[in-house]
């Protein structure tokens, strides 16, 4: 093989030998178990409330350290092993810190089609991010490259945190928006 | 803390002449009204839970026959007729009863559609009808909406819709004297796109990784925590309490025969009046690319369409002319997936276009089957140099042979997804692809797809 392979563009979560970084906490808050707890009823099975007890841990600790998944697997008595293989599995739960302002911006083909790379490039540039390289020194700010938001016809699309998505986003509303996160008119992560 | 967008919407979600007679309106009325979706404005203006009631004044297995007749094919890519479905579900025998789900798709992810979003959004409640009257033909205990964790104000829209429906006597034990039980769930994805796929979609119900099971056992005989299960996508069920209202033989006169009734097509990309059309199926796609959204927005001819959600095989200009329902684009060498109409100019360069789709392909690929997630793998890597100007000719044949190494050799769709719009796009568009490897940059001079800052 002496054909030149692409460089590698991809930020992984977690390369060979690396370890996922460390949460202040390894317990649970009371409220967060009780919470799961309750979740786990609704459920036939308590294997079923993984996936939501996974987003408490994620809003209990700030992110889902492997400390935030063990907990879960004491809480709902599952192995280990299995929590880590689902939370590594989906995307939606962060295995490293992310911003107070955690920005996901769609780069698929219908956002794409209306400038979406230069848009991404635009909002690493003003929060001084990479798409999934970690927050900002200041720590306001993260940037993630997200999948196809279903907002195709009003591309740029952007979601803050867990807010209803911002669309047909130019310059000035970028500012706007990155103003207002600012001023605290968006929920903060975790919120 | 509840959280319903107050934001405007900047979705378009009628046309000149919807909701007449030629364009009926059942699946999104009061689309963008952001006062449409509580129980109240339900019930007093779009006939809410007026089916429900109907439904479950009737033998279930009447009910299923009712949505039989109407043809009603799902909503969700494969096209598979809903009725029949649910006809599968094993019943009651006197030695065993049986726990029986309907679980509704939600985890809308396919690039290009928009469409359940909406629903959601502006009628919730439409979609909990068609649940319940899903549930009592099927005689449910439990019902799941599986709906995508970006979509968390969604999520609190819905557990407040169903609140008001149990607060109503829609949902919870005796639903309207009727003697049965039936309750609602919402659980939330976590940003998965196989979990679209209705075995992965059950997996992740279960707290497992979204990776699809091997079928059979189909969902039917065994599906959420081992029970048999129908899964529907959001504008089947969606449809389900207009098809019951004008009852199922009305409803199969909209359209075209097999191919029965409306369907939400969400238009993007380079389209002048982009977002969604509730249209009968069967119209051609010119029609509604030029004459209801207007044709293009860049004021240059458009060169290439994907026809349903970005894992359809994208149609040339000669296709253009094809009418829109399941049988139709299928016979054309596409299929109708989603209804996520993609319009590209000529100006576009199809290598972007196509790496960043199997970007996608490769990035969601669960990594289950080795041809899928190798395959799309080394597509991307060698899609990625051909793009970077480090092609070879022979990657081209390379790209070509990978393909019937996926395709069919894999658990779920995904892998057949990923090769519809690689196929396509090199057999229709081969001279760009060589223009790209002999002079190292695009044939046309579009504005960029790909961004310059890496990524996942």
């Amino acid at each position: 093989m002496n054909h030149p392979l692409p460089p590698e563009t991809a930020d992984h979560a977690l390369a060979t030998g690396e370890r996922l970084p460390k949460s202040e906490r390894t317990e649970f808050s009371p409220e967060a178990i009780a919470e799961i707890q309750a979740i786990a009823a609704k459920y036939p099975d308590k294997l079923a409330a993984t996936l939501p007890a996974l987003y408490v841990a994620q809003r209990d600790f700030g992110f889902v350290s492997l400390d935030a998944m063990k907990a879960v697997a004491r809480a709902l008595s599952i192995p280990e092993g299995h929590v880590f293989g689902v939370a590594s599995f989906y995307t939606l739960y962060q295995k490293k810190p992310v911003g107070k302002f955690h920005l996901q911006v769609c780069t698929n083909i219908s956002c794409a089609l209306n400038g979406s790379a230069e848009f991404l490039e635009k909002v690493c540039k003003k929060t001084g991010c990479k798409p999934g390289g970690g927050p900002s020194p200041d720590g306001m700010w993260s940037v993630e490259e997200a999948e196809c938001l279903a907002s195709c016809a009003s591309g740029p699309c952007m979601q803050v945190n867990t807010d209803v998505y911002d669309e047909n986003i130019d310059d000035a509303k970028l500012n706007e928006i990155l103003q207002a996160c600012e001023r605290g008119e968006y929920r903060e992560w975790g919120l | 803390m509840t959280n319903f967008r107050t934001k405007p919407d900047h979705q378009r979600y009628t046309f000149e002449g919807f909701g007449s007679d030629k364009y009926p309106n059942l699946m999104l009325r009061g689309a963008g009204d952001l006062n449409n979706w509580p129980m109240a404005v339900y019930i007093s203006k779009h006939e809410g839970y007026v089916a429900a009631k109907k439904a479950l004044q009737m033998e279930p297995v009447a009910v299923t026959e009712e949505v039989k007749t109407s043809g009603i094919r799902g909503r969700g890519g494969a096209g598979f007729p809903a009725g029949l479905k649910w006809s599968f579900m094993p019943k009651d025998t006197p030695e065993r009863k049986l726990t029986r789900y309907v679980v509704c798709n939600a985890d809308e992810g396919e690039p290009g559609t928009f469409k359940d979003r909406a629903i959601m959004e502006y009628n919730p409640h439409q979609v909990i009808e068609g649940m319940i009257i899903a549930a009592w033909a099927m005689q449910c205990k439990m019902g799941f909406i599986y709906v995508r964790g970006e979509f968390l104000w969604l999520i609190e829209k819905l557990e407040h819709a169903i609140q008001e429906a149990k607060e109503a006597g829609f949902l919870g034990k005796d639903i309207q004297g009727t003697g049965w039980d039936f309750d609602l769930l919402v659980h939330r994805g976590a940003g998965a796109y196989i979990c679209g796929e209705e075995t992965a979609l059950l997996n992740s119900l279960e707290g497992r990784r979204g990776e699809p099971r091997v079928k059979p056992p189909f969902p039917a005989v065994k599906g959420a925590f081992g029970q048999p299960t129908t899964i529907n996508n959001v504008e089947t069920l969606a449809a389900v309490p207009a098809i019951l209202r004008m009852g199922g033989a009305e409803f199969a006169k909209i359209g075209r025969p097999k191919n029965t009734g409306t369907r939400v097509f969400g238009l993007s990309g380079h389209v002048k009046r982009p977002g969604l059309y509730e249209l009968p199926l069967g119209l051609p796609l010119d029609f509604i690319m030029n004459d209801l959204a207007g044709g293009s927005s860049t004021g240059k001819k458009i060169k290439a369409v994907i026809p349903g959600g970005a894992s359809a095989p994208v149609f040339s200009e000669k296709e253009f002319g094809t009418l829109m329902d399941f049988d139709s684009v299928r016979d054309a060498g596409s299929m109708a997936g989603s209804g996520g109409i993609i319009m590209l100019d000529e100006d576009t360069c199809m290598v972007q276009a196509c790496l960043r789709l199997i970007r996608f392909y490769a990035h969601e690929s669960c990594g289950q089957c080795t041809p899928c997630r190798e395959g799309c793998n080394w597509m991307e890597m060698i899609l990625h140099r051909i793009e970077h100007g480090q092609g070879r000719m022979e990657d081209l044949d390379l790209l070509a042979s990978i393909t019937p190494n996926i395709a069919g050799k894999t658990l779920c769709p995904l892998g057949d997804a990923a090769c519809g719009p690689m196929d396509s796009m090199l057999q229709k568009f081969r001279p760009e692809f060589e223009h790209h490897i002999t002079h190292k940059t695009c044939m046309v001079k579009g504005p960029r797809l790909l961004a310059n800052v890496g990524g996942h």
